[in-house]
């Protein structure tokens, strides 16, 4: 089972964001790490001048780099930033929306969680077209992953493990409209909130996360005592979703998890002091509301039950 | 330019033909389409039996399969496009790559539409839509404006289709799992949204608040009406502003919109609402057939008059103005 780090998908500043990969590269246990902005066009420039010496970074310390694209493709800014993507040779690509099929060529891919992919079928068209390796869509529950992992047994099937869960994605910037700001004169507010914006109900109970265009759980993802399960459903790769707290030691809890060094629950346990007041989720994965954490049992990777 | 109507039963579609539709849509009586409620939708020989009077009237019937198949069960989504196809629809629409490449590989004279499900939101990705699998139209996600629409027309080998009227939904069609987050259904999964089943309304205090698989998302005082507890139309908190944060329970009317999204090149028109009652149907459909014709005439768009029937009461052009955003 591989580990793979998804992309920030908030606005951190340019340095901060510089020296997490630094840091994720020299220390964390990864195999692959998704890099570049997919949530909005806008925060794209204040990465640009880093993200090369990021690249070699990583790929020095023997990480597989995947570059992302955008999730939301409509300005013309937009397109051709996801054109120049496709096409830059040396990088190997995540697609997060199938503009990028237009003028990708040839070439294999990956995909990213936000190409819907929900079945066998949609997954064997991608295959065909060149995909390597799929990041399922968070909502989806274990039953199709496991039909979709053994369907298609050429692609390396990944699913969403750890992080607030991204939800939906709009034209409109929540963020900005928070602030009483219009979208293009944002004045990147989203900086602000590095760990997204937290949206209440009415009666205090945690519910949503803003990030900009996109909305996110208030809950954060965690399958650690689902492992065994999707070790047996057939998911070759497990993603971790960069949030504010060491992501160096979340990923060493699911590499201990995955080799039986430590028992699932209580790895969860630490998990909650790793990212303390942070509720747990994985309700999606049992068919549940996404919100609920249901009791996996945990039990040991390849134990059949 | 065409206007396409909804019909969640036969007596509606009946209702759509009379008042004035060109092309009428409505899906199978299954979760293989996006208004999967109790109570609605076609069985395959209430298809059969539309169709017939529909064409016998000259107006198309559009078969929406726009959900994603459920993994395992691929057989549902296909024996729902061979029915269809078998019962003469005129045209498909259709979201995911699965449907899309069986249809376009069993049925290539069919046909096929690109729903507002799959988000085609600028020319490149209906470029693939249209190399891929012969798509002639796509209906386009409610987060362009009417320069952008404008722009993907000009680009575009295939026609476009537009939302006018009825429900909004403020995030991108097709990539949002909000209600199955809050109640494990889904518009992709299951064709719905913030379902009726797992909506609750109590009183509290002297307020009537409505919730959602267990989530507070609005409450009224005794002045306003209780509003459906749609998620991303809701009342919610953050630290900076609290209140409509996603969007105002409002819908979308953006018939003033119609001689520019005309001069943009839109094909055809939409009007939401497979859920809505015939009656409902038949007053937007003659409003609309209205309008149209007056802007024919070279007569400026006269605002739909149908705010009564939003939801909400109040209405909104969504993002074809960029200030939206």
């Amino acid at each position: 089972m591989q580990l793979t780090l998804g992309p920030v998908l908030y606005h951190w500043s340019p340095e901060r964001w510089r020296d997490f990969y630094y840091r994720m590269a020299d220390e964390a246990q990864i195999d692959v790490v998704v890099v570049g902005e997919t949530v909005c066009s806008k925060r794209a420039p204040f990465k640009q001048d880093y993200l090369p010496a990021v690249i070699e970074r990583l790929e020095g310390a023997g990480k597989r780099v995947l570059h992302a694209s955008l999730i939301l493709v409509s300005l013309p800014r937009e397109r051709r930033q996801t054109r120049e993507l496709m096409q830059v040779a040396e990088a190997e690509v995540e697609i997060n929306d199938l503009t990028c099929l237009a003028s990708l060529g040839e070439r294999p891919f990956a995909v990213g969680p936000f190409v819907n992919v929900y079945n066998e079928a949609a997954a064997g068209f991608l295959a065909a077209r060149g995909a390597t390796r799929i990041c399922l869509p968070p909502e989806l529950p274990l039953p199709a992953v496991a039909a979709i992992a053994a369907a298609v047994p050429q692609l390396a099937i990944e699913v969403f493990a750890f992080g607030k869960v991204p939800l939906a994605i709009s034209a409109r910037c929540y963020h900005a409209r928070a602030h009483r700001l219009t979208k293009d004169n944002c004045r990147f507010v989203c900086e602000n909130d590095p760990d997204g914006m937290s949206v209440k109900t009415l009666d205090g109970a945690g519910f949503l996360s803003v990030n900009g265009v996109q909305t996110l759980s208030d809950s954060c993802a965690s399958l650690l005592c689902d492992l065994p399960a999707l070790g047996r459903a057939g998911v070759a790769s497990l993603r971790l979703s960069p949030q504010c707290c060491d992501m160096v030691a979340v990923a060493r809890l699911f590499r201990d998890v995955v080799d039986e060094r430590i028992d699932p629950r209580e790895a969860e346990g630490r998990l909650g002091e790793i990212y303390p007041e942070v509720p747990f989720s994985n309700g999606f994965l049992h068919g549940a509301p996404g919100h609920n954490r249901i009791d996996a049992g945990g039990g040991r990777p390849g134990e059949l039950r | 330019m065409e206007l396409i109507c909804p019909a969640g039963t036969p007596a509606s579609l009946e209702a759509a033909v009379e008042a004035g539709a060109d092309a009428v849509y409505c899906g199978f009586r299954d979760e293989t389409n996006a208004r999967n409620f109790p109570g609605l939708n076609f069985s395959r020989e209430e298809l059969r039996k539309s169709i017939a009077f529909a064409h016998r009237r000259g107006v198309k019937v559009l078969v929406a399969i726009n959900t994603f198949a459920r993994a395992g069960s691929f057989g549902l989504w296909q024996a729902a496009i061979d029915d269809a196809v078998a019962a003469g629809a005129d045209a498909l629409i259709l979201a995911d790559l699965a449907t899309l490449d069986y249809a376009a590989r069993h049925h290539p004279a069919q046909r096929l539409h690109v729903s507002v499900q799959a988000g085609a939101a600028n020319p490149d990705a209906i470029r693939f839509y249209v190399e891929s699998f012969g798509a002639r139209r796509v209906v386009l996600p409610r987060v362009l404006n009417v320069a952008e629409i404008a722009s993907i027309v000009r680009e575009s080998a295939c026609e476009t289709e537009v939302f006018v009227f009825g429900g909004l939904c403020v995030m991108e069609e097709g990539r949002c799992s909000l209600s199955s987050y809050a109640t494990g259904k889904s518009p992709n999964m299951n064709g719905v949204c913030s379902p009726a089943s797992h909506v609750a309304y109590a009183e509290r205090e002297g307020q009537i608040v409505s919730t959602l698989g267990g989530f507070t998302i609005n409450s009224f005082g005794k002045d306003e009406s209780a509003g459906y507890p749609t998620l991303c139309k809701g009342r919610f908190v953050t630290p900076k502003s609290s209140g409509y944060i996603f969007e105002e329970p409002v819908s979308l009317d953006a018939a003033v919109m119609l001689p520019a999204l005309r001069d943009a090149g839109v094909t055809a028109f939409k009007i939401e609402g497979r859920q809505r009652g015939r009656a409902y149907i038949a007053e937007v459909v003659r409003s609309f057939r209205r309008i149209l014709a007056e802007i024919d005439q070279g007569r400026s768009a006269p605002p739909a008059g149908l705010a009564a029937m939003a939801e909400g009461q109040a209405s909104t052009v969504g993002a074809y103005r960029k200030s939206w955003r």
